[in-house]
């Protein structure tokens, strides 16, 4: 009996604290939604805890109507649906290629592909190598340097060799070449590390700033999160300012008060379309995170 | 007879067709890896050539080849330099802090979840714990800055009716803040996510042990530390040797942005780690080789770090990186 009760007091504790835990992630997520729809001047006012005072819609007007962040959107999109494609596209042909047996010097290209993983150039001398490649203030910076990963290579090749080889061998036998054999069958029956790989991977294209920050000055040709961290380094610069002069910070406040509400308003647009598609895809991601740490 | 030869033939022509047919799937199969090839060539194998410049004093106009070798110039340059020890001092401490104090979190997590039964709930407290892990820093530092903001954030108004602080503090650019907002911040955004592999161990133990354990009369907690624990000690080596071999990676992004990309000189003193230094030397300085320099030290580090840290492995767990 009494170790029924302590069970029972356990699993309430366990309730409560998970509850607790998951109150403090939805809560500034809350309070972003909030105060994107209460009136700028109104959210400077101070005191928003848990419910919009003054009511507008109005910094959602601003969000669609302010072609800066429209531009942006349309950068973040497109870097987010052509870099995507593009690397699991390259990536998952090279994984499909290294993981035939077939395939002649298979460990001299898995070393190779490897050593990638581990070392790299780093920072400066890849800036080096986007320079010479002409690739800076172009769309394209955000797809060439990202159309391969290694990791994402590993998951492949170690999902493809867990297929069934009859299915492989039946289909070379119905004179499939090996293109045919990976789009026809292999990529159909491969949906969960697909679906896993392709939300990874679109997420770090969506997500992605530094790129736009580094790369990028064409103001035409920043994605939605460069665009979004200019914005709010630009509130924020009055308060993280070496010394600020008090007329020059209240001058900045008020300078940055739309732009406040406004930064919030695009902040929860951009968070948006992924809170609408990870959700759908966990039970995959969950898969292809095991996957992936299974040594190959 | 004929019918023989042409047999004879037929299997002639066969093997023929399948010789053909391994060279063409040869062909095929090199076409799709080769392509790769050259990719990483270009992007992985030049910049990691492009390294040399380390030891060069390179300039944009002479280029990587015409400039002039300087030797350890810029490595000396860096460890003499009274940046080093910050540095240094910041990458560590960060590095550790995020280890040490992050990595109970994502276990304490799982331990918990598997006691939740109903699996409405738990698939609600798994959506929600996910979440941060899919949102940008961007966002992640701009919701951290609102809230701790000097003018209405919600932090400093809460405390104040709590009557814990008169006046509102500036969380944000005071340097002994720093720390805890920063590790509290990558734990919220990353426990979640991080206990999946524990879970999916967690899921894997044999029910019997459970109704073995409660017979004899056990409870909960007690089944959790003597079944689930000991159920996922493998993981959680792996998972602390990994970590241990990338102790230089203090973070970038996280601190980057949570500084506003180190615009404050006194914020500077506590957040400044190698790779914000590499940055804002190359990139805002444009002192290409000495940024180099300072990278290419801490690979060094990293990568025997990583030897030392998979050698560990292997004795202790028997799975290696490699």
């Amino acid at each position: 009996m009494k170790k029924i009760d302590s069970d029972k007091a356990l699993r309430l504790v366990i309730y409560a604290v998970l509850t607790l835990v998951c109150l403090t992630i939805i809560y500034p997520f809350w309070n972003l939604i909030v105060i994107s729809l209460n009136t700028g001047t109104d959210t400077a006012r101070g005191g928003i805890m848990m419910w919009p005072r003054e009511f507008t819609w109005e910094n959602y007007k601003l969000v669609f109507k302010d072609t800066r962040l429209v531009t942006a959107a349309k950068i973040s999109v497109l870097k987010t649906v052509i870099g995507t494609g593009a690397q699991i596209l390259f990536t998952s042909i090279f994984a499909y290629g290294v993981s035939r047996r077939e395939l002649k010097f298979k460990n001299f290209y898995m070393k190779y592909a490897l050593l990638t993983m581990y070392v790299s150039g780093g920072l400066i001398p890849s800036y080096i190598l986007i320079r010479t490649l002409h690739l800076i203030n172009t769309f394209w910076v955000y797809v060439v340097p990202a159309m391969f990963s290694a990791w994402n290579m590993v998951i492949f090749k170690s999902f493809f060799e867990n297929l069934p080889e009859g299915l492989l061998e039946s289909a070379k036998i119905d004179g499939a070449g090996e293109y045919m054999t990976f789009f026809k069958i292999v990529v159909p029956i491969s949906g969960p590390v697909f679906a896993s790989l392709i939300l990874f991977t679109a997420v770090d294209q969506w997500n992605g700033w530094f790129e736009g920050a580094i790369y990028i000055t064409n103001q035409k040709l920043i994605p939605l999160q460069t665009l979004l961290k200019q914005i709010i380094s630009a509130n924020t610069a009055g308060q993280l300012m070496d010394q600020v002069s008090g007329t020059a910070a209240e001058k900045l406040a008020e300078e940055t008060l739309t732009s406040k509400s406004l930064s919030t308003a695009a902040m929860f647009v951009t968070t948006i379309p992924i809170i609408m598609v990870y959700p759908f895809l966990q039970k995959y991601f969950v898969g292809g995170m095991m996957v992936g740490s299974i040594k190959e | 007879m004929k019918s023989i030869e042409k047999g004879k033939d037929s299997i002639k022509e066969r093997k023929k067709f399948c010789l053909g047919n391994k060279s063409k799937t040869q062909l095929s199969l090199q076409s799709m890896v080769v392509p790769g090839v050259i990719y990483m060539f270009i992007f992985s194998y030049i910049p990691l050539f492009g390294i040399i410049i380390a030891f060069k004093d390179y300039d944009i106009v002479t280029g990587i080849l015409n400039s002039p070798w300087v030797g350890f110039k810029y490595f000396k340059e860096f460890l003499t330099s009274p940046n080093f020890g910050m540095v240094m001092r910041n990458t560590l401490l960060i590095s550790t802090l995020k280890l040490v104090v992050g990595f109970p979190f994502p276990i304490i997590f799982a331990l918990m979840l598997n006691e939740i039964k109903c699996m409405g709930a738990r698939k609600a407290f798994q959506t929600i714990t996910y979440l941060p892990h899919f949102m940008s820093w961007v966002v992640i530092s701009g919701m951290v800055m609102s809230l701790l903001s000097i003018d209405g954030g919600q932090v400093n108004e809460a405390l104040m009716k709590l009557g814990v602080i008169k006046e509102p503090v500036n969380w944000i650019s005071t340097p002994k803040y720093f720390l805890p907002i920063l590790i509290g911040t990558g734990i919220w955004k990353e426990f979640g996510f991080c206990a999946i592999i524990y879970i999916a161990a967690i899921s894997g133990v044999n029910p019997e042990l459970y109704e073995a354990c409660s017979i004899d009369g056990a409870s909960r907690l007690k089944q959790m530390l003597v079944v689930t624990l000991p159920a996922i000690i493998p993981q959680i080596a792996i998972t602390l040797i990994m970590k241990l071999a990338s102790i230089l990676n203090a973070g970038f992004s996280d601190i980057l942005l949570l500084t506003n990309e180190g615009q404050n000189t006194i914020m500077r003193n506590v957040s400044d780690v190698i790779e914000t230094y590499v940055y804002r030397m190359g990139l805002k300085s444009q002192r290409y080789s000495y940024a180099t320099a300072v990278g290419l030290f801490k690979s060094v580090v990293s990568i025997t770090m990583l030897v030392l840290s998979n050698k560990l492995s292997a004795k202790l767990t028997d799975t290696t990186l490699w």
